[in-house]
């Protein structure tokens, strides 16, 4: 199972009060996780990537294992121990984003 | 016993202010989708319990919440909480903050005149329809018209607004290229209005098919052609259901009136202290009657004098009378934003308006007296007012 942290406002949509824990077929990439986790909370969608291009929305981040992963390529596998569920995968809304 | 239900849009989420027809004494709930940015709510015309809102953040875009209850509990349409997040056939539900553009979006005009693709930000304004409370139109920026017809679960463009042949010439003002304002005509379901800034009034006369511009008479001194076709950067229009051909306008520069459905206009401002601002509102009994509340100037987001002063006018514009009874008339700096005004329909009309600087003030005298209902919210970015039975 993957660990997801979302950040607040997006626990609030999905109403969850906790981290996400979703079964993920095939690899884990930041593409799998996420079509996963919207199919979960659909509520979600469009809210982390666009809804036609499937891009990161600008003032969204990813990170793992203390890693920046937001860069990284949508089909790049995700770290190990993300993977195996011994560390989240964590949604954060970036600092550059609000007003 | 009938009463009123303000709802408030604020930069940090919704309230609902409430009171019966007396309106001295107010319930004030939320915040509601605390610390989104709450450009709009508004009522269902035929089911006063059906509201919807339109909340979005820099961070997470745009989602459409509604309440079948009158506001106590909310929900993205088509996925309400504790229902299957899949159609039986499978098919995820969340389509309801999908605004996606018809076909190719192609350019408009960026500031810099270089060509920009339509990129679509946010819903500034919705408008339920008259009749159906399951549809409801959606003003968004970048500027397009969109409906719903299956209460906010799926989202559709009507393309013949933004694919007008001005179209690809249209730029946005600072507040960007929104579409903030939709009327509809009571007495015929096919003509609406709509204004854009920075592009002007358009009109459709079959449902949203077809649009022409409706800005002859506008005068703008921003741009080449101070009386282009389009260009001009209206902020407000309003009507009043009995007089649909009357419309009053509320533009960057000038207040103007049209009494032919916007084929021509002409100016009204008369003795107003300024006439920037950006709400217009109109009496809820009295069709002649108009408020505005001047703003010093487009770079001056501020009253003049630093008195906060509405201005009514009881001949349909042109003489205009300050009412301060309870309004901060010494160093008042605040703003009042283009949907942030709204009039209630009690027998003594309830105006209401809200301020950059969180505070709601109400009016149960049609402007004689006003007083706060609410003193320290978030920035109000609208306020709409719904008459309950």
């Amino acid at each position: 199972m993957i660990r997801v942290v979302l950040p607040v406002h997006l626990r609030t949509l999905a109403h969850v009060d906790r981290e996400v824990t979703l079964d993920v077929q095939g690899e884990a990439t930041q593409r799998s996780v996420l079509d996963a986790l919207e199919a979960s909370y659909p509520m979600l969608r469009g809210t982390i990537r666009d809804h036609v291009t499937q891009q990161r929305r600008a003032f969204v981040r990813f990170f793992a294992c203390g890693e920046d992963l937001s860069h990284e390529a949508a089909d790049v596998p995700l770290p190990a121990a993300v993977a195996r569920g011994t560390e989240p995968f964590l949604v954060v809304g970036a600092i550059a984003g609000g007003s | 016993m009938s009463g009123v239900r303000v709802l408030v849009g604020t930069r940090k989420g919704a309230f609902i202010l409430a009171s019966d027809a007396k309106r001295d004494q107010w319930n004030v709930d939320g915040p509601l989708f605390g610390g989104w940015e709450i450009y709009h709510l508004k009522g269902s015309p035929a089911d006063p319990n059906r509201l919807y809102a339109s909340q979005t953040s820099g961070w997470f875009g745009q989602i459409i919440q509604r309440s079948d209850d009158g506001g106590k509990t909310w929900h993205q349409p088509g996925t309400p909480p504790g229902e299957p997040t899949t159609a039986p056939d499978g098919t995820p539900k969340g389509e309801s903050n999908k605004f996606v553009y018809d076909g190719d979006p192609g350019t408009h005009q960026w500031y810099d005149g270089t060509l920009r693709p339509w990129e679509f930000k946010r819903v500034w304004h919705l408008e339920p329809s008259l009749t159906d409370p399951d549809t409801v139109y959606a003003g968004v920026e970048d500027a397009a018209l969109f409906r719903t017809t299956d209460g906010g679960q799926t989202w559709q463009e009507l393309p013949g607004l933004r694919g007008h042949s001005s179209g690809a010439s249209w730029a946005p003002g600072a507040g960007g290229l929104c579409l903030h304002t939709i009327l509809q005509d009571p007495s015929n379901p096919e003509r609406l209005f709509i204004a854009i800034s920075a592009a002007g009034a358009f009109r459709t006369e079959d449902a949203g098919k077809t649009w022409r511009p409706i800005n002859r008479g506008l005068h703008s001194l921003y741009i080449p052609d101070p009386t282009a076709e389009v260009g001009h950067c209206v902020h407000r229009i309003a009507m009043h259901p009995s007089r649909p051909n009357v419309l009053f306008m509320q533009k960057h520069w000038d207040v103007m009136r049209s009494d032919d459905a916007g084929e021509s206009w002409h100016e009204i401002s008369g003795n107003l202290p300024s006439d920037f601002g950006y709400p217009i509102e109109i009496h809820s009994h009295e069709p002649d009657t108009i408020y505005v509340v001047p703003i010093k100037s487009d770079s001056e987001h501020y009253p003049p004098d630093g008195k906060l002063r509405v201005y009514r006018s009881r001949t349909g514009g042109n003489e205009w009378e300050p009412l301060t009874n309870g309004l901060p008339q010494r160093d008042c700096y605040v703003n009042v934003l283009r949907d942030a005004m709204a009039v209630d329909t009690l027998d003594s009309c309830g105006v209401y308006f809200g301020t950059s600087g969180g505070q709601v003030y109400a009016s149960a005298d049609a402007g004689d007296s006003w007083s706060p209902i609410v003193r320290d919210l978030p920035a109000v970015v609208s306020v709409e007012v719904q008459t309950l039975p």
